[in-house]
């Protein structure tokens, strides 16, 4: 009888594992055939000439210099707004807030905002930041949406990495009679760290990508020349793409490819930056 | 420590790249003056490639003037164009009556200028040896809202067609195209059954016919025309011999001189009464209709006649001395 158990519980302990390693290299053959059929369509195609070229009818002659330009923009712009305001509202409501109802409502909700499709902070943002504050179809406002779409991610990576600092540490800091805000700022902190750069370098991906957020707000497709200040007209790379994929001339496609290796290439970049500090920075209890 | 390092780092990208995109002018032209400002232009994706490459040359003209092009369709364009956020709007249909209301709420006054046309193709699959033409009155009776859910195969349109379910494939419902395609086919605008795939991506469009034996899609020309080998193009009769007998295939003449009706449409471009006052996006409407004959064509499009970008071009500079100035 129990041999009979054992052998049932044996072979649907092993026919899990089979289905796992089944879901963890469909996931990763899928990734490996886009990313060979992007690369082998797309990679000749990039060039200093395909870098520093604006957009074209003449797809040979077509480039992605604005876009490029309008891309690194944004990054920065919104990571400039939302990290701060991220962190901020994280650490308040992990250190400082009453676990109240209050807070339990504001925290459903943070979660939640982090689900809402990302077309509805375009036509916020559209509201708000382009008709009511008049920045119109500007990097600011497109940065300060992509801001507002970010933020639950950063919030919420940050608490969850708030949380895993053992409450050891900070009962050491204040029994050193260290206040709230030093063992905040001394202690918290730098033990989470590796954690928050994660959650943000994730988020500002999530930005990089987003194109149907940028197109309600007004950026444009067609723009020939380099933004100069952040109230300036723009265009990203994946309003780029998209324009390209959708036009009927093979050599657009090709065009998209490679546009797409190189949007895959700065994501890329920050990946590895992220990897890097959290490797620099973990810290073992 | 860290995060103060950080925002050094983002600081010191944001100044770098602020200081590379000094502006170049590199162009030597030697005509008029120069001008200077910028064109700003929404609207339609369909139209949008033919205002790019008008732009692109004008670039050369007028190296200095930021002439600028978006895709937020034609429905997104014109409420844009209706706040006076933008100069010029692309347009695959014309403006609704509700659109026009609130352009004159906010005081602005239009011109509708037609700047190429286009062929709706109709398509089947290669292998499909049965459909050699079709009437519109078949097309509606695949289409039409009655339709959904009763006339699914083939043999219901047509005595002799085979006893096998057939699969639509067409415009999206945002699209000026949708509404175009409907408006002609099934008689309403915005209308038609809801069970045939939809994409806004005419390329996703093409990949649906070309992989499906039962297949029959609608979109632009220019798609037809670069995915020949992989599509049928359909003949389409309108059962009215005053524009050509018989089933006509679209084809640069035939779109041309409208005889492949009722699927040639035309496209637009709509300029803000206010905005033509500056001269800088006076002289890039100019510089639109006097090139988009030679671009069109281009870009997939079919051009109107000489003759036709005169007539526009006559309509436009009546309008210049006529309309209201501010």
């Amino acid at each position: 009888m129990s041999n009979r158990f054992e052998k049932i519980s044996r072979f649907k302990d092993s026919s899990f594992k089979i289905f796992g390693m089944f879901c963890t290299f469909f996931g990763l053959a899928m990734l490996a055939i886009f990313i060979s059929s992007i690369f082998n369509e797309g990679i000749s195609r990039i060039s200093w000439d395909f870098i520093t070229s604006y957009p074209s009818r003449n797809p040979a002659k077509a480039g992605i210099l604005s876009a490029l330009a309008g891309t690194l923009w944004i990054i920065v712009i919104t990571a400039l707004a939302a990290i701060p305001i991220g962190i901020g509202a994280a650490i308040y409501l992990e250190e400082f807030s009453k676990k109240s109802r209050l807070g339990k409502i504001i925290e459903i909700n943070i979660t939640n905002l982090a689900g809402v499709p990302s077309i509805i902070y375009g036509l916020l943002g559209l509201e708000i930041f382009g008709r009511m504050m008049g920045m119109g179809g500007s990097i600011l406002a497109g940065s300060f949406t992509l801001a507002l779409l970010i933020l639950p991610i950063i919030i919420v990576a940050t608490r969850e990495a708030i949380k895993a600092v053992p409450s050891s540490l900070r009962e050491a800091s204040y029994a050193l009679g260290a206040s709230k805000w030093q063992t905040v700022k001394s202690t918290v902190i730098p033990s989470a760290s590796s954690g928050i750069i994660t959650g943000i370098i994730i988020a500002i991906s999530r930005a990089i990508g987003g194109a149907a957020p940028l197109i309600v707000v007004g950026a444009l497709a067609y723009v020939p020349f380099v933004p100069t200040s952040p109230t300036s007209e723009f265009t990203v790379l994946p309003i780029q793409i998209f324009n390209w994929v959708s036009r009927p001339q093979a050599a657009f496609l090709v065009n998209a490819s490679a546009g797409i290796i190189i949007l895959l290439g700065i994501t890329f970049l920050l990946n590895a930056a992220a990897v890097y500090l959290r490797i620099k920075r973990s810290v073992k209890y | 420590m860290k995060i103060k390092s950080l925002i050094a780092i983002l600081a010191i990208g944001t100044t770098l790249f602020a200081s590379c995109g000094a502006p170049k002018s590199d162009e030597n032209t030697g005509t008029s003056d120069k001008l200077k400002g910028e064109v700003k232009i929404d609207g339609s994706s369909t139209v949008y490639p033919i205002s790019e490459a008008v732009a692109e040359e004008f670039r050369t003209v007028q190296p200095d003037v930021k002439v600028t092009v978006g895709l937020s369709g034609t429905g997104g364009g014109f409420k844009k164009f209706s706040r006076g956020e933008t100069d010029i709007n692309n347009a695959s249909r014309h403006i609704k009556e509700a659109e026009g209301k609130s352009c004159e709420e906010n005081n602005i006054h239009y011109l509708e200028l037609e700047v190429a046309y286009d062929g709706l193709s109709v398509v089947v699959n290669p292998a499909n040896d049965w459909v050699k033409d079709i009437t519109v009155a078949e097309l509606k009776k695949m289409w039409e809202p009655e339709a959904q859910g009763k006339i699914t195969k083939w043999s219901q349109i047509r005595a002799g067609w085979p006893d096998t379910e057939f699969h639509l494939y067409g415009a999206g419902t945002e699209s000026g195209t949708y509404d175009y395609f409907t408006e002609a086919v099934v008689g309403e605008s915005h209308k038609s059954r809801g069970d045939y795939t939809a994409s806004e991506d005419d390329n996703i469009l093409v990949q649906g016919v070309a992989g499906d034996k039962n297949a029959l899609g609608f979109f632009g020309f220019a798609y037809y025309e670069e995915n020949k080998e992989k599509l049928k193009l359909v003949p389409v009769n309108d059962e009215d011999e005053t524009n050509g007998a018989g089933a006509i295939l679209p084809s640069v003449e035939t779109v041309k001189n409208k005889t492949y009706s009722p699927l040639s449409r035309g496209l637009y471009v709509y300029v803000n009464s206010v905005a033509v006052d500056r001269p800088e996006v006076n002289e890039f409407v100019k510089f639109y209709l006097d090139n988009a004959g030679a671009l069109t064509r281009e870009v997939g499009f079919i051009p109107m006649s000489d003759e036709e970008y005169a007539a526009q071009k006559k309509k436009y500079e009546e309008f210049m001395s006529t309309h209201v100035k501010k």
